[in-house]
């Protein structure tokens, strides 16, 4: 492990990934948040098994060309008319579409959120009356877009559901609020706020919800340790949940 | 214009005699701000009463009552941040979080198997629908939906609709001993324990029994407690009957309930309320018709409504589906048929083999037998299942179904690891929450506690 502290392990391990996976056809980008080194995770040159060397990229599922298949066709082509009529084309409100596990998740770049959002809502073909809230996610790896968030839609009339997600660095963390459009989310966008740090610009009172209002950091960051002591038990003692073998 | 030495900025006091901290906005004196490094942090916890009212403020005096997080009446550690005229409630507040345990942080290092032991411990009335909405998300992920045995959906649907009765049985319990009417407390309690009963036959535990796992479920239901189950359900709906012709017509119940707690179906949508509060508004929404999973297409049950869109409706709803969920039940009995209860696929399926054993659980002997003196490979793969658990391709799903409060939607990111990479619930009870203040706004206080009791939040999932 010694000689890949030299470079930087995200970096190294980038390499190994461009030249072990190729592209598949018609992706643009591989979706890489981070590298994976070893199958243990030792990291103090304790692991004997002979996997401490192994490099191997973390991609999450790529970019889906159209045709997406079934009805999710016919809801994009209507959300590209309905983006024109609020004078945002397609292509610069969304960063790309994924189509997987017969989910379809529009990736929206957040100056364009609202417009995405009352699209949403207010087109008689797409009709998504509820947004089911918002969660955070962390990526420390996918650098310059860390903290992503994520909103599950449906629609009662269409019986139908997508997703969109929404990505903001670290160093800028914020979105704006579709509480305007759906104010189901003020309570959603708060706990995203207390958890992950994201601001919701225009929501009403971002407050921390969960969390003490004094509390500092925001816990489910990946960054922000989750604790723990030591249990003894009959002589023996079993280190805290964060430092005990992990397998991935 | 005066200043005060406080730890906070400069105060300003205005005409009124209003005090105002640092850029805290003129409607809201409750919420006293200060900066720190990682921006503007307010504190809802109050503060000087003079600070906030003046006392000679005109005739009709409001103030500001805190009733919770320890008030028997509020369902839980809910604090309800009321502002009265006399005994009229002007606006409502809610604070949460008194239950908050980092259920979701803690799932991000453990496999996927323990994090079922976490989830269920979320929403506790409802701790099944919690392990399934999890195991669907999961198995949706590893893509291995179609290999669910047939007879462990068959008993997940039979533990979730049992599950829904209890569930329901404590919101008109806790909503009837908030209401004053203690008898359908001890008769709702008493019929849940029946329920709980089962559970424990079945499952080993009360509450809380990680039952439902990634790949089907824990342990196989024997011949003899589908028996048991079948003569438990006779007594149930009686009792459900005699709680129920309680309530139904009683003229105190109906005058502390009907027209109380109002919202209708626009409010709900815009506010994202689902469950019997969506369907007291006459929309019939039910994720087990609309979008169904674990077979529930194939059962033949109705999806009660009223018009209402009060809590009196929500009541009689509750009352409605727990009949529905009995008949559910008895389709899931009839239909239980022998077979595996847990996926073939080995490098998944955890507990690997259980049999009955004397005490009604436990080790299968054969399988201990085989990996402790017989195959080495056996064991290195026990051991490897056990403390590395599976890998899961990465990728995200968003499973939701059904639960007694709405829809249960689970969000699971996975890196490809053994572990998950966020696990996050959208819990019916959180969302719905936000309803009370468009509920009780301009009623009695009175009318805060049927409208919360009629949202029936249970706090363990609001906070989780």
């Amino acid at each position: 492990m010694s000689d890949q502290q030299s470079v930087s392990p995200f970096e190294a391990g980038l390499e190994v990934a461009a030249s072990a996976t190729t592209l598949p056809e018609g992706m643009r980008e591989l979706e890489v948040i981070g590298v994976r080194h070893g199958a243990f995770s030792a990291q103090d040159g304790g692991d004997t098994s002979g996997f401490g060397g192994l490099v191997a990229p973390i991609v999450m599922p790529g970019p889906t060309e159209p045709p997406y298949g079934g009805w999710f066709d016919a809801a994009a082509e209507e959300l590209a008319l309905a983006l024109a009529d609020r004078g945002v084309p397609m292509t610069t409100a969304v960063e790309k579409v994924v189509v997987d596990r017969g989910e379809i998740t529009f990736f929206v770049r957040r100056e364009h959120l609202l417009a995405f959002a009352s699209a949403l809502r207010d087109e008689p073909a797409l009709r998504f009356e509820m947004c089911m809230g918002v969660n955070g996610v962390h990526y420390p790896g996918d650098v310059g877009r860390e903290l992503h968030a994520v909103y599950p839609f449906q629609s009662v009339t269409h019986n139908r559901r997508i997703r969109v997600e929404v990505t903001c660095p670290d160093g800028d963390p914020r979105i704006p609020s579709i509480t305007s459009v759906y104010p189901a989310n003020d309570w959603h966008e708060r706990e995203t706020y207390d958890f992950f740090g994201i601001i919701f610009d225009g929501h009403p009172a971002l407050t921390r919800i969960e969390m003490p209002d004094d509390w500092p950091g925001h816990p489910q960051r990946k960054d922000y340790p989750l604790g723990g002591i030591p249990v003894e038990y009959k002589g023996a003692e079993v280190p805290p949940p964060d430092q005990r073998r992990a397998y991935s | 214009m005066t200043t005060d030495q406080n730890m906070f900025s400069e105060a300003l006091i205005d005409d009124e005699g209003i005090v105002y901290e640092g850029e805290m906005p003129e409607d809201d004196p409750y919420a006293l701000s200060y900066e720190t490094g990682q921006g503007t942090v307010y504190t809802v916890s109050g503060g000087d009463w003079d600070s906030i009212s003046s006392p000679d403020e005109g005739e009709r005096e409001r103030i500001v009552v805190n009733m919770g997080p320890q008030h028997p009446s509020t369902h839980g550690v809910l604090r309800l941040i009321l502002e009265l005229e006399g005994e009229t409630v002007i606006d409502t507040r809610c604070g949460i979080g008194y239950l908050h345990t980092g259920i979701e942080k803690n799932m991000e290092y453990r496999t996927w198997t323990q994090g079922v032991t976490f989830v269920t411990r979320m929403d506790y009335l409802s701790p099944f629908f919690n392990e399934t909405a999890y195991c669907l998300g999961v198995e949706k992920l590893l893509g291995v939906t179609d290999q669910i045995p047939e007879r462990a959906s068959t008993i997940r649907v039979l533990m979730m609709e049992l599950n829904r009765i209890s569930s329901h049985l404590v919101a008109l319990a806790t909503g009837g001993m908030e209401l004053g009417a203690l008898t359908a407390m001890t008769f709702g309690f008493r019929e849940r324990e029946l329920i709980l009963d089962i559970f424990e036959m079945v499952t080993g535990l009360r509450m809380n029994s990680a039952y439902v796992r990634p790949g089907g479920v824990a342990q196989d239901i024997t011949d003899d407690q589908v028996i048991r189950i079948r003569e438990t359900l006779p007594l149930l709906r009686k009792r459900m009957k005699d709680t129920a012709d309680l309530l139904v017509d009683n003229a105190i119940w109906m005058g502390r309930t009907v027209g109380v707690g109002y919202l209708d179906l626009a409010g709900c949508m815009s506010l994202g309320i689902t469950g019997p509060i969506l369907r007291s508004t006459g929309l019939p929404h039910d994720l087990r018709k609309s979008q169904p999973y674990c077979g529930y297409e194939t059962y033949d049950f109705a999806v009660p409504t009223q018009d209402t869109c009060d809590a009196y409706g929500r009541f009689l709803i509750r009352v409605a589906e727990m009949q529905e969920s009995i008949k559910i039940v008895e389709q899931a009995l009839d239909r239980l048929r022998q077979g595996p209860v847990m996926i073939e696929d080995k490098k998944i399926a955890w507990p690997a083999r259980l049999s009955i054993g004397g005490d009604g659980q436990g080790n299968s002997p054969e399988h201990i037998k085989e990996i402790m003196s017989q195959s080495m490979e056996a064991l290195i793969h026990h051991f490897k299942l056990v403390t590395e658990g599976f890998s899961v391709p990465p990728g995200q799903v968003y499973s939701a179904i059904e639960s007694p409060r709405g829809e249960l939607g689970v969000h699971i990111v996975s890196d490809g690891g053994t572990r998950p990479y966020r696990v996050h619930y959208r819990d019916p009870s959180f969302n719905n929450l936000q309803a009370t203040a468009a509920m009780s706004n301009g009623s009695m206080i009175s009318d805060v506690i049927a409208a919360v009791a009629s949202i029936d939040p249970v706090m363990g999932g609001v906070d989780r």
